[in-house]
């Protein structure tokens, strides 16, 4: 048992409101088969009491980012070769890990898809909620039992002074990821990163568990990192949006413009792909081919095979991210072209 | 769909970048397989055992029935590598000679058992109500039975005589451990039936109207024997150890039978002044029982990487 | 009206809750629970609800892969439960599925043309047997697929195009019918659109009449012509797609579209949003009366007495089922060009 005093943030103070800094970060996993790229070369940052979305399907590494950064990443198999993830100016790859595992809750924290597995099914959800002042705060149980009954009322759960001491499987789907985001948000962490935290859920659910991630982020301006494929979600919440495809960043750029006139042919293969329930009618252009294998990525951009654009150089260059105009950064050889259509 | 609607349609999606050739599940276990110097070390023991049964001839040239009394209990030398026992049989010719009723009894045993478990499991699964309920009552039933006393109730009341031909004793030993041992296939194979019935292939060939015949053959069997395979092979050295067991204590195999359960068990009064007489017989029996289980746990990882 | 394909007239079915060693009836799950409507020849329906709202159950149903606790489906006018062996087995060329896991829906075992290739070997009168290696190509072809990959195994292929094998196994027999159990919530966003386009342009070329069964009410808008709202093993609304998503007129529907997030961030704030309390019932004891009314806000005493009809209701423009006795048109999605 850690019986150390409470003094959360006192080591780590952002600078100027950054709060994270990746640069440069690659992931790769040794399999059997060869050495599957998952990430190659990502940068980004984030700010206090600011939602920035990374978007991006099966495989585009969006998840092994999130778990690169939380440090709950295999090794083996994965192996970090190149890269920094700065935490208020501290670099989290070069930290000893015991000085690490401290940032972990009271520091960043995350929520996962899925609830069921992430919550231990052998306690009660209160005893596991509590737990996480007893183990970072020291302390004593009727505390961290209060402690725990305010934080499940925080995130809305009917009648939680009853409910306090059942068991996971007894709650339902959108009230076990509330349980999970009052576990992520029990000790006060600057960056919460949300790794599809409503894609098992209905979408009334989804309504609500996103209302309640967007409160609690303003409330406690935490920096907020929302993993999805769902550009409807995207919309609703994010302030910046970092696209990911193949484990690079294709474009990275604020929520309105990004929408509006997208400057990679993949993030506008993404939006004239999707149906609207707004629209009537309306025409799918679906992006042709899929998504790359990991262990044979593309040479040249990645996406060239399923890129209505690609000329020779795409084959043959790797576009690098490049302001294409203000506050817009795309990797894509002809960016300029994508935004005037 | 209204007419004003335009579909656009990807009528070629870029090939898988794998290589061309079709590969069925079995050859991706056998990519997996040929790997593994585990697979090749158990094969190979086992086919030595298997020849070894099959032509005794080829490994020795001596003849397991001569007992030369004169040469009783001489130890082992360059002419006789095991030694002799007590009445002067060559030890090396008759445990070679022994191997041909362990693989018999053991693969027979396994063969039967694995054909009544499957068809006991399958139709307990598929058809699943009141028949599943009665056919798991009679399996548990004989699952309750203790397999060494059962064993021994039934040889003792059966017992050899004089006359039994070789065939008659070791075929009594392969039915009493298939009546004992075929519950544990039952189960498994239900248990295994259960889990691929509600997938989706299953219910995609009932919608098209399969015969239930041909939803069992074409869809249920070839996605739920892996793990029976798998279990039957490390049954098939646990049988060989039964018989062994049995013969041990005198009920199992007998004469003419030779076997090395019967070595050991002749063995064992002279433990102090002819060990050798035990260590052959001992070492060549938990051998052929190590090769089936090392190449059943080498098989199920081959099958289901998860369990790696 | 001879146009109408499919029927179903007040389908339930219940899943019996054993309790205890004796494996007594102490309950049902009414997974589905009096539910009516009709399908017409070449047009999409689409079922939407929320997870446990008995919409696979409605498909399972509809295909006879279940039995029904109570009422009947009727194909072409004929009471499928009185079928004969061999009239099913004729039905069952008729209406055919496709299953949301591209990974459980495919016989691992089998190749790409034994699994296609298998609708002709259980209807052996379909085509003789050397033509059906042909019949099998030309059907990967028009799904999009390879021919040459014929020999190949399922797990060879990405989701997508596993879901492009189901769709031709689906429609080998020439099927009128073709009940689509969201064949496309597991697949990748780009390529979901690949998918819906197929089966938009085999509907246009084959005159495929669809039940689309799916819980994203952005796709069932996109691809039906006519939409079902269900909640708790009932249709709580149906009409045409028009109706149902620009005029819907039972609170249920509205809050399930107005939860749909639309990928616009100039609309952030800007949308009809209502957020509903609480979490499903369970179905195994469904509330009293009107099921929705636990969670409505618009509920009072007659709703948790008197259980609402599925009928007529008007919604401000013209009229369409709904089974809301309050019911009245609320426009929570602008509709944008």
């Amino acid at each position: 048992m850690n019986h150390e005093q409470a003094t959360p943030t006192a080591a780590y103070q952002p600078v100027n409101g950054r709060l994270l800094e990746v640069e440069d970060l690659h992931v790769e996993f040794h399999t059997r088969d060869g050495v599957a790229r998952a990430i190659n070369g990502v940068s980004f940052t984030l700010d206090a009491g600011e939602t920035l979305a990374i978007l991006g399907e099966s495989g585009s590494g969006k998840s092994v980012t999130a778990q690169a950064i939380m440090g709950i990443l295999d090794m083996p198999p994965a192996k970090i070769p190149a890269g920094a993830i700065r935490y208020c100016g501290q670099d989290l790859l070069t930290m000893p890990e015991e000085q690490r595992r401290k940032t972990r809750g009271p520091e960043i924290s995350m929520i996962f898809q899925d609830a069921l597995s992430s919550l231990n099914p052998v306690f009660p959800v209160g005893w596991q909620i509590a737990e996480m002042f007893r183990m970072h705060r020291g302390m004593n149980k009727s505390d961290a039992k209060e402690q725990a009954l305010r934080l499940m009322q925080r995130v809305q759960i009917p009648a939680a002074k009853e409910r306090i001491n059942s068991y996971p499987h007894q709650f339902s789907g959108g009230m076990r990821q509330r349980i999970m985001i009052a576990m992520a948000i029990a000790l006060d962490p600057a960056v919460l990163i949300a790794d599809e935290p409503t894609t098992a859920l209905d979408v009334t659910v989804q309504a609500q568990i996103m209302n309640l991630l967007h409160d609690l982020q303003e409330e406690r301006q935490m920096g907020l990192i929302l993993i999805t494929h769902d550009l409807g979600v995207v919309a609703d919440v994010a302030d910046r949006i970092a696209v990911m495809y193949a484990g690079r960043l294709v474009e990275k750029a604020d929520i309105l413009p990004i929408y509006a006139h997208p400057a990679h042919p993949y993030t506008k293969g993404l939006l004239d792909s999707i149906p609207r329930l707004d629209q009537k009618g309306q025409t799918l252009r679906a992006i042709a081919g899929l998504p790359p294998n990991l262990l044979r990525i593309p040479e040249g951009c990645a996406f060239n095979p399923r890129c209505y654009l690609a000329q020779d150089v795409c084959h043959r260059d790797l576009p690098s991210l490049r302001e294409v105009a203000p506050g817009r950064w795309s990797a894509c050889h002809f960016a300029e072209e994508v935004l005037d259509v | 769909m209204t007419d004003n609607v335009r579909t656009v349609v990807e009528t070629t999606e870029k090939e898988p970048a794998d290589k061309d050739v079709p590969r069925s599940l079995f050859s991706d276990a056998w990519r997996e397989l040929k790997h593994r110097p585990m697979f090749w070390i158990s094969l190979g023991m086992i086919l030595f055992f298997v020849v070894m049964a099959a032509v005794p001839s080829l490994f020795t040239r001596g003849d397991p029935t001569e007992a030369i009394l004169k040469l009783g209990s001489t130890p082992p030398s360059s002419s006789q590598w095991f030694g002799r026992d007590l009445q002067g049989y060559d030890i090396y010719t008759r445990t070679i000679y022994g191997a041909r009723a362990s693989i018999l009894v053991g693969v027979f045993a396994t063969l039967l058992t694995s054909a009544i478990g499957v068809v006991i499991g399958v139709i307990a699964a598929f058809y699943g109500g009141i028949l599943d309920t009665i056919m798991m009552r009679i399996t548990d039933i004989f699952f309750a039975i203790p397999f060494l006393l059962g064993g021994i109730l039934f040889m003792s009341s059966f017992p050899n005589t004089k006359d039994s031909t070789y065939f008659a004793v070791v075929g009594k030993v392969v039915l009493v451990l298939s009546i004992l041992g075929w519950p544990s296939i039952a189960r498994l194979m239900r248990g295994s039936v259960l889990q691929v019935k509600p997938n989706d292939y299953v219910q995609a060939a009932r919608a098209l109207g399969a015969s239930p015949w041909r939803v069992i053959r074409s869809h249920i069997l070839p996605n739920a024997w892996a793990p029976v395979i798998v279990v039957s092979m490390i049954n098939l050295g646990a049988f060989i150890s039964a018989e062994a067991s049995l013969s041990f204590l005198g009920i199992g195999l007998t004469y003419p039978a030779i076997s090395w359960g019967v070595a050991i068990s002749d063995a064992l009064t002279y433990i102090r002044t002819a060990p050798w007489m035990l260590l052959f017989p001992s070492l060549f029996l938990s051998l052929a029982v190590l090769a089936f289980i090392m190449l059943g746990d080498v098989i199920r990882d081959a099958f289901d990487p998860k369990t790696r | 009206m001879s146009d109408i394909i499919l029927e179903g007239k007040d389908l339930k079915k219940y899943y019996p809750i054993k309790t205890g060693v004796l494996r007594r009836t102490t309950g049902h799950v009414k997974a589905v629970d009096g539910v009516s409507f009709e399908l017409r020849k070449g047009e999409t329906l689409g079922i939407v609800g929320e997870s446990g709202c008995g919409k696979s159950t409605l498909g399972r149903l509809l295909m006879r892969l279940e039995e029904p606790t109570d009422g009947h489906v009727f194909f072409g006018g004929e009471d499928m439960a009185k079928a004969s062996t061999s009239q099913m087995r004729k039905l069952r060329r008729d209406i055919q599925i496709v299953f949301q896991d591209p990974y459980t829906s495919l016989n691992p075992r089998m190749t790409v043309g034994d699994i296609v290739g298998e609708p002709f070997e259980i209807h052996s009168d379909v085509i003789p047997k050397g033509g059906r290696r042909k019949r099998v190509q030309e059907l990967l072809d028009l799904v999009g697929l390879n021919p040459e990959h014929i020999n190949r195994y399922p797990h060879q292929f990405s989701g997508g195009q596993r879901q492009r094998i189901g769709i031709a196994r689906g429609i080998a027999l020439n099927p009128k019918v073709l009940i689509c159990d969201e064949p496309v919530s597991a697949l990748d966003v780009s390529v979901q659109a690949q998918v819906v386009n197929l089966l938009e342009k085999l509907q246009n070329e084959l005159g495929l009449a669809y039940v689309f069964i799916a819980h994203d009410l952005s796709v069932v808008r996109h691809i039906s012509d006519r939409v079902g709202v269900m909640y708790l093993g009932k249709l709580v609304e149906l009409g045409e797609e028009d109706q149902v998503y620009e005029h819907p007129t039972h609170p249920y529907t509205q809050a399930l579209l107005s939860a749909v997030p639309v990928p616009d961030p100039t609309l952030r704030g800007k949308r009809d949003q209502i957020v509903l309390v609480g979490d499903v019932p369970s179905p195994a004891n469904p509330p009293s009366g009107c099921r929705f009314h636990t969670r409505c806000w618009r509920a009072q005493d007659v709703c948790k007495a008197e259980e609402p009809i599925l009928q007529d209701r008007p919604d401000g423009v013209t009229q369409h089922r709904s089974a809301c006795h309050f019911a009245e048109p609320r426009t929570v999605v602008e509709r944008s060009e």
